[in-house]
């Protein structure tokens, strides 16, 4: 059964494995996935410890529920400390590799030393083996799981790679499973290839028994007639995560030109219909695709249609590919946006943090901080297609001054290329935030402040608030499974009750991420999505394990907690701008220029934004400086730390 | 007058590869995930983005059933299906063996031979997959609904000519 799933310490400068159980004790306190992870991080680290060094510990797990019957719990989630941030790192992806992790037997790997030479894992049916890697060392991302299936000679192989970003240590670089289902954001690949660890290749044969199959098989039946019966998923299931981007940049939501500009105009070529229309002239009709169990299918397959890469196989891309390699940088064609996408997944990078990274670098160029000779001699201009492409492949190299500079992060690079340049910087906790903009937005503007890994929209954002739901539908959802009698308000430029709204998402995420159920399958996009209720039954119907809405609830603050104590211990102090939980002063300063009438204009009143911090803060049982009271602690249960249980 | 049979139509190019039918194949049959276990399987070709679901076509004239020298595998006309009989199949394999489409399994843990059954009339594959990559059908005009689909195909084809023909 899922609760029988094991959790294994790999030491891969020594070889030594350890297999050891996970008490249901521990699942009732942190449920599995990033939840148990955040708390082995906390654990197996120590303060100040060199993110690139033996010691930083890489969490690979999958969720409670992974492979069992709930729909879409799939998700792999990677954790360590970053060396992108030097806080907390983790990411999450989906595909095939997590279920196939648990019918292996296997729910967390704990990873830390570093081999000697180039290797892999092979992780079957309760068996660990580290294998040489020497021969796949330096092959692309998907070239490295046909090589690795090809070896083990079992097409049936699920692996979790880096590409040569990761092996060249580029602070953002991607873990990534299949195609394209990848792990970018902290650049978890940069960790794994600091521990010369190319794949973990994965195959599994273990049943899982279902606790309650007949309710399990009737209870996930209606899960997925609840979601595909929104309008949202069927939108994404035709068009994939694009969707979004139509609807954002009509508003005024999307960076262009870096954060010049809050939408991208004139980019027919990048709107959803037209890449939709070449994944059906190049895949047929039915080119969507889905991860591991789910209907909602939001990944389009889709061939190259020219460029450099014309006739290349590739899924996506995704609405943050848009932004990333088509707004931000200015260059609104498809066939630049494809073949980015493309070369991202190849060379294992993170799209968001690339396509960042050369926007920040064009601005500065045009405002003459970068020079010709800093660029060697690329004029890297906005717009500049053939610029920013080059760039990609520069950087995944640490190729020219540039290249090299920029693959070592935002912070550090700025500090290299100096004169002012920190300043223009849209980031926090050393990461850059995604193409979206959040000047007109309070409550998406503190869900990247305050996010765990940095500037980030998964880790808290309530994106139902652009919805302007009515306010009773909006009590209803966040006033469950705890009561909030507070204010909440409709209007997504409002400051009022934000705060509740961004707490309760920030635990609805954990939740769903420490079970291994993917974003879209709560109230991330769709307002009538499954909720604690749900989950409290389909923990039961799948493991056995009796868990209330309100513990699933607690689980989440408390895990939450702990990423806090992590980047606690790593230096964070709120109001630092590399550190801390505030924003670049662009946000304050600078008005935005386009979009819907109520939107120009906008910017964030910083009074009002501290003053959400503070309430967030006291959301979440933290003092002034955003630190844990002892009462939170005692509450969580984490007033004796560190507790090594496991 | 011949009863009307339903069979499993599978339309590959519909499938998004999810192998949700697979699990629910093995909750439904096993009480466990296992897809080891599935009488369906999705067979993929990731580098292309091909994926093909295969499972028993309970052949007419089935090589399973004419191979199998314990004759434990019959026709069953009333459900529409090919059958196993567990009391007498001697779990020699060569149903596995003969199969022109893999569809018959052998799951080493139980040491049995396995096959769809079509869940005694209510497919679990079909009633999860919201696609509709796998459907349960009457065997009725299936050629016909077949025919449609290509005569569709033909006359956006013929249209677009036309418009050709016209720009010329």
């Amino acid at each position: 059964m899922a609760l029988n799933r094991k959790i294994a310490y790999i030491d891969l400068t020594t070889g030594d494995i350890q297999v050891k159980p996970i008490p249901v004790e521990m699942r009732k306190q942190f449920i599995g996935g990033r939840g148990l992870d955040a708390y082995l991080l906390y654990n197996h680290t120590k303060k100040g410890v060199d993110p690139l060094g033996p010691d930083n510990v890489l969490m690979i797990s999958g969720g409670l529920l992974t492979a069992t019957c709930a729909s879409a719990t799939t998700r792999t989630h990677v954790m360590a400390k970053s060396a992108l941030t030097g806080m907390l790192g983790s990411t999450n992806m989906g595909g095939f590799f997590a279920p196939e992790l648990a019918w292996a037997g296997f729910h967390h790997l704990v990873i830390r030393g570093k081999a000697e030479k180039p290797s892999y894992l092979f992780i079957h049916d309760g068996e660990i083996e580290l294998r040489d890697a020497e021969n796949i060392w330096g092959k692309s991302t998907t070239e490295t799981q046909w090589a690795i299936r090809e070896e083990l000679s079992d097409p049936e192989v699920k692996c979790l790679v880096i590409g040569p970003a990761g092996e060249n240590l580029v602070r953002f670089a991607s873990v990534l499973t299949g195609i394209k289902d990848s792990g970018g954001r902290t650049g978890m690949g940069c960790i794994m290839g600091s521990k010369n660890l190319k794949a973990v290749a994965a195959r599994g044969t273990m049943d899982i028994s279902i606790a309650h199959p007949e309710e399990a098989l009737e209870f996930n039946k209606r899960f997925i007639d609840q979601i595909s019966s929104s309008k949202v998923n069927q939108t994404q299931g035709t068009l994939g995560t694009p969707f979004i981007w139509g609807a954002t940049n009509s508003w005024g939501g999307v960076r262009a030109r870096y954060f010049q500009y809050n939408q991208c105009e004139y980019a027919d070529d990048i709107e959803p219909e037209h890449l939709d229309e070449i994944a059906t002239e190049t895949m047929g009709p039915y080119h969507m695709a889905a991860c591991f169990g789910c209907q909602v299918h939001c990944r389009a397959r889709y061939k190259l249609p020219s460029g450099p890469h014309a006739g290349k196989f590739d899924e996506g891309p995704e609405y943050t590919t848009l932004g990333a390699f088509g707004a931000m940088p200015d260059c609104r064609n498809a066939e630049t946006v494809l073949t980015c996408n493309y070369l991202v997944n190849q060379y294992g990078m993170d799209n968001l943090e690339t396509g960042a990274m050369i926007s920040w670098a064009m601005e500065l160029f045009e405002r003459g901080i970068l020079t010709k000779e800093q660029t060697d001699g690329i004029d890297l201009r906005f717009g500049n297609d053939e610029a920013l492409i080059e760039m990609i492949t520069r950087i995944c190299n640490r190729q020219g001054w540039l290249g090299d500079t920029l693959a070592d992060g935002c912070i550090p690079a700025s500090k290299k290329i100096g004169k002012n340049s920190f300043d223009s910087l849209v980031q926090v906790k050393g990461m850059n935030n995604l193409h979206s903009d959040e000047r007109a937005t309070p409550a998406l503007a503190l869900n990247v402040a305050t996010a765990s890994r940095g500037s980030d929209h998964l880790r808290s954002r309530p994106a139902i608030d652009l919805y302007h739901l009515p306010e009773p539908v909006l009590r209803k959802i966040y006033s469950s499974p705890v009561p909030y009698d507070g204010p909440l308000s409709s209007e997504h430029t409002e400051y009022e009750g934000k705060p509740w709204q961004v707490f309760w998402q920030e635990n609805c995420y954990m939740a769903v991420d420490s079970l291994g159920i993917c974003k879209y399958h709560t109230v991330f996009l769709g307002a009538t999505h499954p909720n604690f209720e749900d989950w409290a039954k389909v923990i039961y119907y799948n493991t056995g394990l009796e868990l209330t809405p309100r513990d699933i609830w607690d689980v989440a603050v408390r895990c939450n907690t702990i990423e806090r104590l992590f980047n606690l211990r790593e230096g964070l102090t709120r109001n630092d701008l590399k550190k801390g939980d505030m924003l670049n002063h662009r946000y304050f300063d600078e008005p935005c220029l386009r979009g819907a009438p109520g939107v120009v204009g906008k910017k964030i009143d910083k009074d009002k934004f501290i003053r959400m911090v503070d309430e967030l803060y006291e959301h979440k049982g933290l003092d002034k400086e955003g630190v844990p009271k002892p009462e939170t602690l005692k509450k969580l249960g984490l007033e004796s730390e560190p507790s090594h249980r496991l | 007058m011949q009863k009307n049979i339903k069979i499993l139509k599978i339309d590959y190019e519909k499938c998004t590869g999810c192998r949700l039918c697979e699990l629910v194949c093995t909750v439904k049959h096993d009480r466990v995930s296992n897809p080891i276990r599935s009488r369906i399987r999705i067979i993929k070709w990731e580098s292309e983005g091909v994926y093909v679901p295969i499972s028993c076509q309970q052949c007419e004239d089935a090589p399973c059933v004419l191979g199998c020298p314990a004759k434990a595998l019959t026709r069953n006309e009333d459900m529409g299906r090919v059958e196993v009989d567990y009391e007498k199949c001697i779990g020699c394999r060569t149903c596995v063996s003969v199969c022109p489409f893999g569809a018959m399994h052998f799951v080493a843990s139980d040491r049995k031979v396995i096959k769809c059954d079509l869940c005694d009339g209510d497919p679990q594959c079909v009633r999860f997959c919201e696609i509709e990559a796998v459907r349960f059908v009457e065997t009725t005009d299936l050629g016909l609904q077949k025919g449609r689909e290509a005569a569709r195909r033909l006359q956006i084809a013929e249209r677009k000519a036309g418009t050709l023909l016209e720009a010329q």
